[in-house]
């Protein structure tokens, strides 16, 4: 009985701001001004502006999310070999910024990277011509990295620092040089981790929209921003709604599919 | 010199300066068996470890069939390891475990599967290609990891305690299987262990270890009847441990009793360990012997009995014995000289430590 009354904040938490929210997008999706059943805002997704956003959300969020890995596997490998002191500091760097507001980073690196910002102030002074770096598609992966990247390398430290040490030693032992004992054990015992970091890393990235207002200059419409817009420029909320939709079954099924790699590995049961 | 195939010269190793292992010499010969033996800390593991090249000896050499390999990574030696824990990889099935060290040094395909037949066979698991790691008991875990080591044919093969997370009964059967292998096989055998009975049943050379430094090296028999100090002694079976004073040539008292033995070279009036194995102090219950005592406890062991007697030179003598004494008997106790092994005192700091251990 007890536990039960423990579980209802949770109930009423879940069925206050995800439940119902999703039933009101849902129907919102589902119907015009009117009240009236269509289809067209789950459609409009086809349209050209539409379907152009979403396909940049994905490539920027794709893009982003492979340098995320890229970035933090040498890191993760790194620190795997270091001690246990060196591992904690690095941690502790890393993790640092994530402390700060998002949106008070990004606001930061539009002042690194505007035109008159502090690189291009800098590169004229040294005799450099200014280089357009703010609203490029560049600028918007690099923001996405910079704030997303601790939520990459975490998972894949994890997965890397799980892996024992024996399998390694027996790898070598058995004439595996450095780089056949990466491909070979611990890139496979590390993918679940890799997985976990992309779907934290590619999902919030595919909903972006702050980043790319705040260093695409709105130059670079991703889907986010014509959500935003839906919502709030042009207060059209049934079309934003099925746009979110739409965007929602695609990050769903992104998801699902990484979850199934997941569960397809088989870990390492000692 | 001609069969040697390993050498170890002047090793020393510490670990935030601890020193594990100190000037550290040993020889090992062409397709013998041998095991490093003894308790936790002793260093026998980062011996092991020094001659797979998974640590860097601080100073002194590793030479291989007389080659320097010292600075040589574990992958480009002709050695192989079977880890104390198996370490099969868990992604891999039975059959890509033992492919592995075969296809990094990118063997043809047929090759490998040859292999991987003949290795299964060897170890008796010849229906388990295909079967995963974690899906296996202890044992078959283990003999998958020897099969993974000697389809790479290796001139010498480490093993780290591997059957220590075996229970009684398999490891006797795994044991019998070491010896069948080795001989089979005709390589190296490199064995580390804590347990003295496991050293005793399967070594041709024992190589008796204490902080960091050789106590003993000889056969099992050697190793057993013979040993050379106090740590060997104890460490090796059971033994009754007692201080004497060695009169003479051929005599020792304890506690004032004399005892005949076989020893000589000892100085006049010189402090000794006397070590006597407990099956042979011989009991008596006409009283006859050296001296008399008492059976203060008794119990079944199995084979023997393990007796406690108090002796009336003051002294607990611990006997087995297959015959049946009551507690509270009055017995004689009796030992031949030739059963008393007499030892020097421990005179350097090294030694002090290893009586202290």
């Amino acid at each position: 009985m007890n536990r039960k009354l423990l579980s209802y904040p949770y109930i009423i938490w879940i069925i206050g701001f995800t439940i119902i929210p999703l039933i009101f997008i849902f129907i919102k999706a589902m119907t015009n001004a009117d009240g009236g059943f269509t289809t067209e805002n789950i459609l409009a997704i086809f349209d050209p502006v539409h379907r152009k956003a979403l396909i940049s959300s994905v490539e920027l969020a794709f893009i982003a999310t492979v340098i995320c890995i890229l970035l933090a596997y040498p890191l993760a490998l790194l620190l795997r070999d270091s001690n246990v002191s060196n591992q904690k500091l690095m941690l502790f760097i890393l993790i640092l910024p994530m402390w700060m507001n998002f949106i008070l980073r990004i606001l930061a690196l539009q002042m690194l990277i505007s035109n008159n910002g502090i690189i291009n102030f800098i590169l004229t002074h040294l005799g450099f011509d200014p280089v357009q770096m703010i609203n490029t598609k560049g600028a918007i992966v690099f923001g996405m990295v910079y704030d997303y990247l601790p939520y990459m390398i975490l998972p894949v430290l994890n997965a890397i620092t799980a892996i024992p040490e024996d399998y390694i030693e027996a790898s070598k032992d058995l004439g595996g040089g450095r780089w056949q004992t990466f491909k070979k054990i611990i890139l496979p015992l590390s993918l679940p981790g890799v997985g976990s970091g992309i779907a934290m890393v590619f999902v919030p990235s595919m909903t972006e929209f702050v980043i790319a207002n705040i260093l695409g200059g709105g130059k670079i419409l991703l889907l986010g921003n014509v959500i935003e817009q839906e919502f709030i420029t042009s207060m059209n909320w049934n079309l934003g709604s099925g746009l979110s939709l739409t965007l929602m079954i695609f990050i769903v099924i992104t998801t699902l599919l990484l979850g199934d790699k997941d569960s397809n590995d088989r870990g390492f049961a000692p | 010199m001609e069969n040697s195939i390993l050498k170890l010269e002047s090793i020393s190793k510490s670990f935030d300066g601890k020193e594990i292992l100190k000037d550290f010499n040993l020889e090992i010969y062409r397709n013998e068996f041998v095991t490093l033996l003894g308790p936790s800390g002793c260093g026998k593991s980062t011996t092991l470890r020094i001659i797979g090249g998974f640590e860097y000896p601080d100073n002194g050499h590793v030479y291989y069939n007389g080659t320097d390999i010292t600075d040589l990574s574990p992958n480009k030696r002709n050695i192989n390891t079977v880890f104390q824990k198996y370490s099969l990889f868990p992604h891999m099935s039975v059959a890509e475990n033992i492919a592995f060290g075969l296809r990094m040094k990118k063997k043809p395909q047929s090759y490998i599967d040859d292999k991987i037949r003949y290795a299964l066979d060897l170890v008796n698991m010849k229906n388990y290609a295909n079967r995963m790691p974690q899906s296996l008991s202890g044992g078959q875990q283990q003999r998958i990891a020897i099969a993974r080591a000697i389809v790479n044919e290796p001139e010498i093969l480490l093993l780290d305690e591997p059957l220590g997370a075996l229970d009684l009964k398999l490891r006797k059967d795994m044991q019998r299987e070491l010896i069948r292998l080795k001989d089979e096989l005709g390589i190296t055998f490199i064995y580390v262990s804590h347990d003295q009975e496991e050293a005793l049943t399967m070594s041709d050379r024992i190589i008796v270890m204490n902080h960091g430094i050789i106590q003993q090296i000889g056969t099992p028999e050697d190793i057993y009847n013979e040993p050379q100090n106090a740590f060997v002694a104890d460490f090796i079976g059971e033994s009754n441990m007692i201080d004497g004073v060695m009169v003479e040539d051929r005599l020792v008292t304890i506690n004032g009793t004399a005892f005949k033995c076989e020893d000589t070279g000892f100085g006049p009036n010189e402090p000794v360990d006397v070590v006597i194995r407990p099956e042979d102090v011989e009991l008596s219950e006409n009283g006859d012997g050296v001296t008399k005592g008492v059976v203060k406890s008794i119990i079944f062991k199995g084979v023997h009995y393990e007796i406690d007697v108090e002796s009336d030179i003051g002294i607990n003598f611990l006997v087995h014995t297959t015959k049946h004494f009551a507690k509270g008997t009055q017995v004689g106790i009796n030992v031949i000289p030739y059963n008393i092994q007499i030892m020097h005192k421990p005179a350097s700091i090294d030694e002090e430590k290893i009586d202290a251990d």
